[in-house]
């Protein structure tokens, strides 16, 4: 029985991601919008053709021509913008549940099964709380709509060569009445937030807007990214692209440096991704330190100044 | 313009989320409520648009009866009226979530929703409004703006921004961010006890995506390493910083 799959070029490593999880559950087809399928680790790619910019409709018009023709077990996508948008529309047209970001499986029903509705059900591990929960969730479908919670499962390897087909969606004026009509190039300037090696972040302990001079400083020193946290953000001190968290951006660096932050739940999945964590803190009993792998305790202003002179006087000739 | 804002009271969990015996739901005995900073930027959102081409803004929820609290914070932003849908004291799934919202969903120029829910995420639920009501929906906002009975809808994509143009009636789903949140007044506080909240009892259906239990994932409770106390510990900072291979 075949699982279908929606990959997004551009989304590889996430997409690969999703194929591993599906894989899970049968013989993985895989859609691709436009483009060169040949690569995908997929046993079949349908490629629906001539779709231009990005329409969530149009998207999930083919996965549903695809849906019909293959009868799958179960559709997966990328837990991604796009991923979660696509499966949403499918669940909304067919009336089906769709559960976003899954991490595990754990049981499959077939009709008549453990099932409390009666039918079929499949049972999931999915995130809550942007990954500082998790829920077991069964759902009641004999077509399951799943998509993958970023990084939680490594991704399928190597180079397929799936039997690819080509196909040109139907698609009617309602599936592009949503459409990215324009796009609006923007600069960005510095180290991306989300990419860089190290992040120097500030909290409320910092105090200011200007108390983020030696934050600023500290970064400047290790080539690092600035974040901050929500308190930050909402008292004005900095813009939310600075935000780290649940509701601001994932970071992944080799080092976060956290200043003056306590370590709230929505602060820490955003940052539990960092390989170390290091807490400056006042307090002995914040709750950053139990997510943190180094600790210093005392006034930021002396100790962030303290380590930027630290490093300065390592560089010096 | 009619402007309806959709809101969900979750408990503002502090360094730790701890579970009930059951494992159905976070222990919130000292816990406060809140609603996601998604959908306190989508109340600021139809503040700010209401302000610029007048309107009203009607604001809902379906919770338990204390969310009604959550609705009041939201009047004395600037909403106008709220609609409590009594929960049963149960989380609905997102499907069901959705249709009770459709049937108090009529005729509004727009309906603002969070991009996804704070607690349970299913990012969907605007979605199935949008279908259901067949209405355009633009997700993920983060810049909005009404001009001549459309919607300019910009999301922040890698390297800039996407642009989206829907006519009204349409629902959007925003992201924090698009907007900095005022705080309300003293003033606006004490009005919005007078402004009207509606309370309705929706049947609640059997659940398809059913929650089964909640697990806090392991991770929890690591004991960080203490480099020192205050600008002394500067040294083992830089050491450890070289360890890692940063600095
Ligand atoms: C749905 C939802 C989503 C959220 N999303 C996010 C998010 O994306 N990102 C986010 O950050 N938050 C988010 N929050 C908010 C979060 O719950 C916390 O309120 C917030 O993270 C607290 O910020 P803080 O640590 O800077 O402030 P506080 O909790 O006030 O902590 C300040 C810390 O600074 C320390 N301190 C004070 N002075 C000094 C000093 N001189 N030197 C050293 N230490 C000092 C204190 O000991 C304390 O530990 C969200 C909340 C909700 C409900
Ligand atoms: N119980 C609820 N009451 C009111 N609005 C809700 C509720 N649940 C979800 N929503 C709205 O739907 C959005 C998306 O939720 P979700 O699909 O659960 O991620 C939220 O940000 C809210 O705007």
């Amino acid at each position: 029985m075949a699982v279908l799959v929606l990959v997004e070029h551009g989304e590889d490593e996430l997409s690969r991601q999703a194929i591993a999880f599906a894989s899970g559950l049968g013989e993985v087809e895989a859609l691709a919008i436009d483009g060169d399928a040949s690569g995908w680790p997929v046993e079949r790619a349908h490629v629906a053709e001539g779709m231009d910019s990005y329409a969530p409709g149009a998207w999930a018009r083919a996965l549903e021509e695809v849906i019909d023709r293959v009868a799958p077990t179960a559709v997966v996508a990328a837990g991604t913008n796009r991923g979660n948008e696509v499966l949403a529309y499918v669940a909304a047209r067919r009336d089906l549940p769709f559960a976003a970001n899954c991490v595990s499986l754990l049981a499959q029903d077939s009709a008549g099964g453990a099932s409390a509705n009666g039918g079929e059900s499949l049972t999931v591990t999915r995130v809550r709380w942007g990954g500082s929960l998790l829920e077991e969730a069964r759902i009641h479908s004999s077509l399951p709509l799943l998509s993958v919670a970023p990084h939680a499962v490594p991704a399928a390897e190597g180079a397929g060569s799936p039997e690819v087909e080509t196909f040109t969606p139907e698609l009617d004026e309602s599936d592009l009445l949503v459409q990215v009509a324009e796009h609006v190039d923007e600069v960005s300037t510095g180290i991306s937030l989300a990419e860089a090696k190290v992040v120097v972040s500030g909290g409320r302990g910092v105090g200011s807007a200007d108390g983020f001079g030696i934050i600023e400083e500290l970064a400047a020193q290790l080539d690092a990214a600035v974040g901050c946290s929500r308190v930050v953000t909402s008292a004005g001190w900095r813009p939310h692209t600075d935000q780290v968290g649940q509701t601001g951006t994932k970071v992944s660096p080799d080092l976060y440096i956290a200043c003056g932050i306590s370590g709230a739940t929505q602060h820490i999945a955003g940052c539990k991704g960092a390989k170390k964590i290091l807490a400056i803190n006042s307090d002995a009993e914040a709750p950053i330190l139990a997510s943190a792998d180094y600790a210093v305790i005392g006034d930021l202003t002396e100790i962030v100044p303290a380590i930027t002179a630290e490093l300065r006087k390592a560089r010096a000739p | 313009m009619r402007i309806l804002v959709c809101v969900k009271r979750v408990p503002l969990t502090g360094g730790k989320m701890v579970l009930t015996a059951d494992e159905q739901s976070l222990e919130t005995r000292h816990l406060g409520f809140t609603i996601s900073p998604h959908e306190e930027c989508g109340v600021e959102e139809a503040v700010r648009l209401v302000e610029q081409h007048g309107g009203e803004i009607t604001v809902l929820t379906l919770g338990p009866p204390e969310a009604e609290e959550q609705i009041r914070e939201t009047l004395a932003i600037g909403a106008d009226r709220g609609i409590l849908l009594a929960d049963g004291g149960e989380e609905w799934d997102p499907q069901a979530t959705a249709a009770a919202i459709v049937a108090e969903a009529g005729d509004f120029d727009l309906i603002i929703f969070g991009n996804e829910s704070a607690d349970s995420g299913n990012y969907q639920v605007g979605i199935r409004v949008a279908h259901a009501l067949g209405r355009p929906v633009v997700t993920g906002l983060k810049g909005l703006s009404i001009e001549d009975g459309r919607a300019r809808c910009e999301q922040e994509v890698a390297g800039g921004r996407d642009v989206y143009v829907v006519p009204l009636p349409a629902v959007v789903t925003v992201l924090e961010g698009i907007n900095l949140p005022r705080y309300p007044s003293v003033p606006a506080k004490l009005r919005a006890r007078q402004k009207p909240v509606e309370a309705k009892t929706p049947e609640r259906p059997s659940s398809r995506l059913e929650k089964l239990r909640l697990v806090v994932p392991p991770g929890q409770g690591k004991q960080a390493e203490i480099l020192g106390q205050g600008p002394d510990a500067a040294p083992a900072v830089v050491e450890v910083m070289r360890e890692l291979g940063v600095a």
